[in-house]
């Protein structure tokens, strides 16, 4: 009796691990009473005929041509085929800049970094129809890898600070439009019209245009908002209720039509800057309810301590209150970075040339593509869909690598 | 001792110079923040009378009686091109209507259902609500409407090979044909005598619930309320001789369907579209809220006896509901916004026929002040029913 006591929770502890876990975890997981079993099968059910249905459509009975005809449409639209380099230049200097973080901030940097020079590597070896299968276009896009790690080499050295880096990418950020658009005929970089842009890049510039112009003026508003000042306070109250209670498609709408009888018949402003103008505004008044989060975040006594020692009101928000507040919300803003990328595809209704646009005029270049709409709209979503799903992705991870440093 | 004081506070203000002193500070801000906000708002202003007077343009809504002279492709009220542009715009702000209460309705059931399979301890049920997630909120929600309108709603068969699906439900290129239930002549008598059956269903059930309270007796309140529905129910059918009701199927007809319910592929795909993507959030919204109520709620709930049903019902879901409410206030906010994206598939909600408005009437101004007007009074609307609800909800748990 004394034995069986013993030897019983022995090989209860040995044998679950070893032998029983595959049928248990199927029993426990699908099959632990009547209902799960009936719905496990059902969803089964479900997952092989959607399964197959797909898989059937995409590799059989789907027609890609309107996608591999000439994926560099997708990517940059219009843009003079002559002046590529423009376009390599630019994504070189990106590659680099992420390089040199990688090498800097490691973290979530590397992954980022890395992704970014080997989807260009990848993208340059598939197999591609027009201009993005060309030998020059294929070895450019290859470079980026290895430019990536010189970068990265740069950024680990001790002497390269972080504000160099963070300088970096300002500097790239004001030289990259100078670049695409040009100064001018007869120079070495002649002008390229933004009507001619399109693409991904449009998209790209629309999304990280709008998110790097609306943070500053949306971490004024929130200021404002929380002011003591009355006026201040409803003035700030207004513009972000009142740009929060309408939809992002009438304030495009707006910024790039209306706006024009706003302003002085000499002011004549570029479709695409309308648009970005229209993208900020919508996106401050969101950023501005962020970072009011981010500033009620701040306890009250680090406010108190700032004025205890001294510290002007000036000098209280500039260096206690808004670092704290600024870094609590470093999350929320990618969310709404994300959101606003998928946003971009708004700006169809006021003809501009992004992704969504350029999949819908490739239907109409081609009689043989005209009723290939599913496959093209699928494309543009997997497209979308992979660039948000790893940005959300990164951003759970942002969080967790903030949270650490936090304690 | 009063003279020192009055002595030190004239020498503090001697002592500060304006500049620093914060009281003018302040109101030297806000003067400027006024009079540039201001200021700017006035040379909009002039800049805009200037190319109204250069273009012709008028600021007026003098326009509003006058004949709209286009077409609306669907409508809930009797609408035609000669009717005028203020009801032309009230039919595209029934459409908005339609669309974002039917939505929200569907919204919420769908994404109640995903939330809940999200938590299932099912493994494959809980990654196909993840799947489910994860596909519609990473694709924007354009590109979605785009594949359900020109992709998928486009390229049904014409009305000759419709899809037909139980119901009978036809599925053709020109829309979604539905059976329909209708009131028969004598429906009326049995619609109002039940409208009247649930009014005193509700004062019972308020009644009985509230002696409940103050007796402490059973006052079966549940079972009363469903009694009165059932007697007027009852009542209803026998006057109305038994026939409230009939069932309007569509029928094909030469080359097209007659009667039933058609709703048209612009409005099923808009309503598809909106209802999928928000659902996803709303699965989001409800599976954080029910996971926000502690296990240790569950288990003291058992503990003092409450069968499962009550669990749900008295300690779960009022808990959950406190932290679901207010982010479900905005994703209804969000679908009412987003069914703007119509005018991409050219369905005719309020800014599509606002932009047509624009067009034909050439008031660009007034129009557009009109459309965002409608959309702010939307929000403010919504946002304020539902707060109201959320405050009761507050209240409600202080007073047990």
């Amino acid at each position: 009796m004394t034995d069986a006591g013993n030897t019983k929770p022995a090989v209860a502890i040995v044998l679950p691990p070893a032998a029983l876990k595959p049928i248990a975890w199927v029993r426990r997981n699908l099959f632990n009473n009547w209902f799960n079993s009936v719905l496990t099968l059902l969803s089964l059910g479900l997952v092989y005929f959607v399964g197959r249905a797909v898989l059937e459509w995409a590799f059989i009975s789907a027609d890609w041509r309107p996608v591999t005809h000439n994926p560099i449409l997708y990517l940059i639209g219009q843009y003079p085929r002559d002046q590529l380099w423009r376009v390599g230049a630019s994504l070189l200097l990106v590659s680099f800049l992420t390089g040199m973080s990688w090498g800097k901030w490691r973290g979530i940097m590397r992954s980022f970094a890395l992704l970014l020079g080997i989807g260009l590597a990848i993208l340059g070896i598939i197999p591609a129809g027009g201009q993005l299968g060309s030998l020059a276009v294929s070895v450019f896009l290859l470079t980026n890898l290895p430019v990536t790690f010189l970068g990265y080499l740069l950024g680990s050295r001790k002497f390269v600070t972080g504000s160099w880096v963070l300088g970096g990418w300002l500097i790239s950020f004001l030289l990259i439009p100078f670049l695409l658009r040009g100064i001018g005929e007869g120079t070495m970089l002649p002008t390229v019209e933004t009507s001619m842009w399109g693409g991904l890049l449009v998209t790209l510039i629309l999304a990280i245009g709008g998110i790097l112009l609306s943070f500053p003026l949306g971490v004024l508003l929130a200021l404002g908002r929380r002011s003591s000042l009355p006026v201040l306070k409803i003035f700030s109250i207004g513009f972000i209720e009142g740009i929060r209670g309408v939809p992002l498609v009438t304030i495009l709408f707006m910024s790039s039509i209306i706006l024009a009888l706003f302003l002085p018949p000499e002011l004549r402003i570029d479709r695409l800057v309308r648009a970005l103008i229209g993208m900020t505004i919508f996106s401050a008044a969101y950023t501005a309810e962020n970072v009011r989060g981010g500033l009620q975040a701040v306890p009250a006594g680090q406010i108190e301590a700032a004025k205890a020692v001294g510290l002007t009101n000036f000098q209280t928000t500039r260096l206690i209150i808004l670092p704290q507040a600024l870094r609590a919300v470093i999350p929320a803003i990618v969310g709404q970075f994300i959101s606003l990328f998928k946003d971009t595809t708004l700006a169809i209704i006021v003809a501009i040339n992004e992704l969504l646009n350029i999949g819908k005029s490739v239907l109409q270049s081609d009689v043989e593509f005209l009723q290939l709409q599913f496959e093209v709209y699928i494309f543009v979503a997997a497209v979308f869909w992979a660039f948000s799903y790893l940005m959300s992705f990164a951003s759970r991870r942002l969080e967790t690598t903030l949270g650490v440093g936090e304690r | 001792m009063a003279s020192s004081t009055s002595h030190r506070k004239s020498q503090d203000r001697k002592s500060i110079p304006f500049w620093r002193d914060e009281r003018v500070l302040t109101a030297a801000a806000q003067v400027i923040s006024a009079i540039i906000v201001i200021g700017g708002l006035i040379w909009i202003g002039v800049n805009l009378l200037e190319a109204a007077e250069q273009r012709g343009l008028s600021l007026g809504f003098d326009f509003i009686n006058d004949p709209a002279g286009f077409p609306i492709s669907e409508s809930v009220i009797p609408y035609d091109d000669s009717y005028p542009f203020g009801t032309a715009f009230l039919v595209g702000l029934l459409n908005t209507l339609k669309v974002s209460i039917i939505g929200i309705l569907l919204a919420t059931i769908l994404g109640t259902l995903v939330g809940l399979a999200r938590i299932s301890t099912n493994w494959i049920v809980n990654k196909i609500a993840l799947a489910y997630i994860e596909l519609h909120r990473n694709i924007p929600l354009l590109v979605l409407l785009f594949i359900w309108y020109f992709a998928v709603f486009n390229k049904l068969p014409p009305a000759k090979g419709s899809l037909e699906l139980p119901g009978p439900i036809y599925l053709n290129q020109r829309g979604l044909y539905l059976s329909w239930p209708r009131l028969t002549e004598t429906g009326g008598v049995f619609a109002v005598s039940l409208l009247v059956g649930l009014i005193l269903a509700i004062i019972t059930w308020v009644y009985l619930r509230r002696l409940r309270e103050r007796s402490g007796r059973s006052t079966y309140f549940a079972g009363a309320s469903l009694a009165v529905i059932l007697v007027s129910a009852v009542l209803g059918l026998a006057l109305s001789a038994w026939q409230p009701l009939w069932i309007d199927t569509p029928v094909f007809e030469g080359f097209n369907f007659t009667g039933g319910l058609r709703l048209t592929p612009e409005f099923t795909a808009l309503l598809v579209g909106l209802v999928m993507y928000t659902a996803a959030f709303i699965a989001e919204v409800v599976r954080a809220g029910i996971q926000a109520v502690d296990f240790g709620q569950m288990e003291a709930a058992k503990a003092v006896g409450l069968k499962p049903m009550q669990i749900l019902g008295l300690v779960i879901i009022p808990q959950a509901m406190r932290v679901i409410i207010p982010p479900l206030i905005s994703q209804f906010l969000n679908l009412t916004k987003n069914s703007s994206l119509a005018l991409a598939i050219g369905y005719a909600d309020v800014f599509n026929v606002g932009r047509i408005m624009i067009n034909q009437a050439g008031r660009a101004v007034p129009v557009f002040g009109m459309v965002m007007v409608t959309y702010l009074a939307l929000s403010l609307i919504t946002s304020l029913i539902m707060n109201l609800y959320n405050r009761k909800i507050l209240i409600s748990e202080r007073a047990t």
